[in-house]
This record gives C-alpha cells, sequence and structure tokens, in this order.
C-alpha cells in the first residue's frame, strides 16, 4: 500500500511541478499583461494545488492534512484576488494597446 | 521519496526563479508585481515540499503563515499605485 | 553533490541575487518588490536551517507587515524621490564606499571561516531546564524564562516607537485619526478578502501562540499575524483605525509590557527574585505573559505602519 501512495505522490507533485512551468512560460512569452496574470493564476491553483494533493499521503496525520488544504485555499483566495486587484488596475489605466 | 520532494522543490523554485528573473527587469512594476505573486506561490510549493521531505516541525505553520500574507504586498502595492494615478503615467504598462 | 545541498546552494545564491537587485533598482517601488522576494526567500532559507520559529517571524514581519510599511514610505517619499534621480554621486566617493564594503564583508568572511566546527552551543543548557519550566519549546523558554528581562524591554521598545511616530502629530490632530479614511463602498475583492481573511488569520495566530510553548511559534510571530489582518481591513477601507486618543487602543499598547513588569514584581514575593516565575506554576505563568504580549504586539504594528495621526476623529 505504501508504493501505490508514493506513485500517487511522484504523479501528482509531477503534474503540479508541470503547472508552475506552465505558468512562468505564459508569464515570459503572452503579449501584454492581462494575459499574463490569466497564466498565473494557473500556477496558483492547479500548481499548488496539485503539489498539495501529492503530499497528502505524506502528512503528518490529520492536522498536518488539513493544513496543508488550508494552505492550498489561503493562496487561492489570495491569488484570485491579486488577480482581479491587478486587473482592475489595468483597466483603469485604459485598453490595452 | 526524499530526493523526489526536494528535487520538485529545486525545480519548482528553479522555474519561478526563470520567470523572477525576467520580469524583474520590466516592463512595468504591475507585472514585477504579478512575478512577485508567482514567486510567492511557489515557495510556498518549494517550503511543502522541503518540509515534507526533512520533517521540519513546524514548516506548516509557516507555509500557514505565508498563505496568509500572500495576497498582502500586492494588495498594498496596487493601492498605493491607485493613489495618485497621474504619478504613474510614465511607469503605465506599454 | 546531494539534491539537498544543490537546493541549499541554488537558494543561497537566488537569496543574494535577489538582495543584490533589490540594492541596485533606481525606484523605491521597485526596490520594496525585491524586498518582499527577499523576505519570502529567506523564510525558506531559515526552514532550511530548521530555524522555524525565526522563519515564521520572518513570513509575518519581512514579507507582511515590513512590505505595506516600505510601500507606505515610499509613497510618502514619491516627490522628493524624483528629485533625488537627477543626483548623482562624484567616482571618488562611490570607490570609498565599495571599498568600505569589501572591507567590511572581508572581515565578516573571515570571522565566519575562522569558527570552530563545531560552534561553541549553550544548547544543552538551555535544553536542560525545560522539564521544570513545563515548556517543550526552548526558544519560548530563552525569551520568556532566561533572558525574560530583555524580552520585557523589547516590548518597552515597541511601546516607545508608537510614542515617538506618534509625537510627529500636529497639536491640531492630537488624539485623531490615522490611516486612511473608510469608504462607504463594500464590494469588490479586495473587501471580499478582507472580510474573509481576518477569522482564518485570528484562528491561524492563536494557534500558532498556544502551540509556541512547545512548537515553534510565539506570541511575536502570532501578534505580527493579527497585526496583519488589522492592516488588510485598514487597506481595504472597510474600517477606519481607531482614534490614537482611544482609551482601550491604549490599554491594549502597554498591556504587554505593564503584565510582564507586574509578573516580574510578584517573583520578589513568590520567588525570591525579579522576573523568578514560581515553581511548578511556570507554564501558565508563562502563557498569562505571552496573552497580553500578542496583544500588545498586534496593537502596536498596524499603529506604527499607519504613522502619525493626520486628522480630528469625526
Amino acid at each position: 500500500m505504501k508504493s501505490v501512495a508514493d506513485i500517487f505522490t511522484i504523479v501528482a507533485v509531477c503534474a503540479g511541478s508541470f503547472f508552475f512551468l506552465a505558468g512562468t512560460v505564459g508569464l515570459l512569452r503572452f503579449p501584454d499583461s492581462l494575459t499574463r496574470l490569466h497564466a498565473l493564476t494557473k500556477a496558483d491553483n492547479l500548481g499548488l494545488g496539485l503539489v498539495v494533493l501529492g503530499l497528502l499521503p505524506q502528512a503528518n496525520g490529520f492536522l498536518g492534512g488539513l493544513k496543508l488544504v488550508a494552505v492550498w485555499l489561503l493562496v487561492q483566495l489570495a491569488g484570485a484576488t491579486v488577480a482581479q486587484v491587478i486587473a482592475e488596475a489595468l483597466r483603469r489605466r485604459g485598453p490595452p494597446p | 521519496m526524499t530526493e523526489f520532494l526536494l528535487g520538485a522543490a529545486g525545480f519548482i523554485l528553479l522555474t519561478v526563479t526563470v520567470g523572477l528573473v525576467r520580469i524583474l527587469a520590466g516592463p512595468g512594476n504591475i507585472d514585477r508585481t504579478a512575478a512577485a505573486q508567482l514567486l510567492g506561490t511557489g515557495g510556498i510549493a518549494a517550503l511543502l515540499l522541503v518540509a515534507g521531505a526533512t520533517g521540519a516541525r513546524g514548516a506548516e505553520d509557516v507555509a500557514l503563515g505565508l498563505a496568509l500574507l500572500a495576497a498582502f504586498a500586492s494588495v498594498a502595492f496596487v493601492n498605493s499605485v491607485e493613489q495618485r494615478p497621474s504619478d504613474n503615467a510614465e511607469r503605465a504598462d506599454p | 553533490m546531494t539534491i539537498i545541498e544543490a537546493l541549499d546552494i541554488g537558494l543561497a545564491f537566488l537569496v543574494l541575487g535577489v538582495a543584490g537587485w533589490t540594492i541596485a533598482a533606481h525606484e523605491a517601488f521597485t526596490a520594496v518588490i525585491g524586498y518582499v522576494v527577499y523576505g519570502l526567500l529567506l523564510a525558506l532559507v531559515w526552514v532550511r536551517l530548521f530555524a522555524l520559529d525565526v522563519a515564521l517571524t520572518e513570513a509575518a514581519i519581512g514579507s507582511g507587515v515590513t512590505g505595506v510599511l516600505l510601500i507606505s514610505a515610499a509613497v510618502r517619499l514619491r516627490a522628493s524621490e524624483a528629485e533625488m534621480m537627477h543626483e548623482r554621486l562624484g567616482i571618488a566617493p562611490r570607490l570609498v564606499a565599495a571599498a568600505l564594503c569589501l572591507v567590511a564583508a572581508a572581515a565578516l568572511a573571515a570571522v565566519v571561516l575562522d569558527m570552530p566546527d563545531p560552534g561553541a552551543t549553550l544548547a544543552p543548557q538551555a535544553r536542560q531546564p525545560l522539564a521544570e519550566l513545563g515548556l517543550g519549546n526552548a526558544i519560548t523558554a530563552v525569551l520568556i524564562a532566561y533572558r525574560a528581562f530583555d524580552t520585557m524591554l523589547e516590548k518597552v521598545v515597541l511601546v516607545l516607537a508608537v510614542i515617538g511616530v506618534w509625537s510627529l502629530s500636529t497639536d491640531a490632530n492630537w488624539g485623531g485619526l490615522a490611516g486612511p479614511t473608510r469608504l462607504e463602498r463594500t464590494e469588490g475583492p479586495l473587501a471580499f478578502l478582507a472580510q474573509l481573511l481576518p477569522p482564518l488569520g485570528i484562528i491561524v495566530a492563536l494557534h500558532i501562540v498556544w502551540v509556541g510553548a512547545n512548537e515553534p511559534g510565539g506570541a511575536f510571530q502570532g501578534g505580527a499575524l493579527l497585526s496583519a489582518m488589522a492592516l488588510i481591513v485598514l487597506m481595504a477601507r472597510l474600517r477606519e483605525a481607531p482614534a490614537i486618543g482611544r482609551r482601550w487602543l491604549r490599554v491594549a499598547l502597554i498591556s504587554g509590557p505593564v503584565v510582564f513588569l507586574a509578573i516580574g514584581l510578584l517573583g520578589f514575593a513568590l520567588a525570591g527574585g525579579f522576573l523568578a516565575y514560581p515553581l511548578g506554576f511556570a507554564k501558565p505563568v508563562i502563557v498569562f505573559i505571552e496573552v497580553f504580549m500578542t496583544l500588545s504586539v498586534a496593537a502596536t504594528l498596524p499603529m506604527l505602519v499607519i504613522g502619525p495621526p493626520d486628522r480630528r476623529p469625526s
């Protein structure tokens, strides 16, 4: 059973790492600030989410797992808010050229 | 498993750092804020992975603290930019 | 080289790089972004050094409260900064500054390389009386028991800092309000965050204070998180900061040092010395002190960040 949990961890953490890579590539390659924001939130949601999911089998008891999920939810909340606030600031400056 | 978790932490940190290095040069402070936000998320992921690998006691609490404050600096930053939009005409993104 | 060594070396270079970039940045705003990133990376470094108490402090202060403080400083300095941009230092003072920095860095490097390995440590002595105090976290024991006097004075310094900031107020605004004014509008993403985050933050902060006796955490870390929650409510303009003349605010500010001092004086009667804790009751006394220190820190830091009062209470 231990090995099944380990394989799950490896798959989920790898998938999470991929979304961090995708978020960074988006940040580097996308043409304007609004689309770059779009790339950013993928890393927040899916990247960290999959890493947390992968770490759950290795978590330190129930409270440890709960904290991991809480970290993910809080980062999602922060990421979504920051994306909205930044987008609002960009929009007030007028449409992107 | 330990090696794998550390490797993943290193990979994520390296990835978001590449994003940061590119964006620090510009074009504007709003994009820098976005890159810093990405590094924050990546840093939290790396922290959780390293803590999972090395079993540092209390590392989840550090991650919780960082997650609570993840929006903090970015919100303060955008707020302050918004206070005097006229001052920022020259900093506007292209 | 193992993976963990590669990770550590990479992290060290990353911290140095971000530090260098922060110093080299032209605009104050850009430098603040670098500083916030630097704080986050430093928290990671402290985790790698297994100094979780410091990591918690760095997370709450370095990437949270200080970032907001520096950003508001940058906003205030914006006008004078534009003038400063035109001034350029001559080559001679730059060379002298570089030489001084090199000498200081070389001296520090020499000291570090010269240290005995393993270094001198008091860790076993710090751990030995833990059971007697009823604590599990040696750092809390150092802060509240072995060097309690230092910690008490640190809390006094925080109160003095608030008095220093308040003393910058004009006579007309004395006793008045500081910080952003309240908006009637309470929708939008920021207001949502500022309504949802504080209840969660309060739970996490209390948890960190409570486990501080046995695990990494404690009064300062918990208080810093609480003050961050207060600041997010102020930044979202859901509420105004209390007028500095309010009695409850002043009581909260001084409660930490006052309780600490009172218990210290009680030590003369109960345990035979200033700041001595009665045997067997050490832990409840320490937790009691920590609760009031948390309150003090949580009240102090937002007042320091928002600055002197700039208008009369309405």
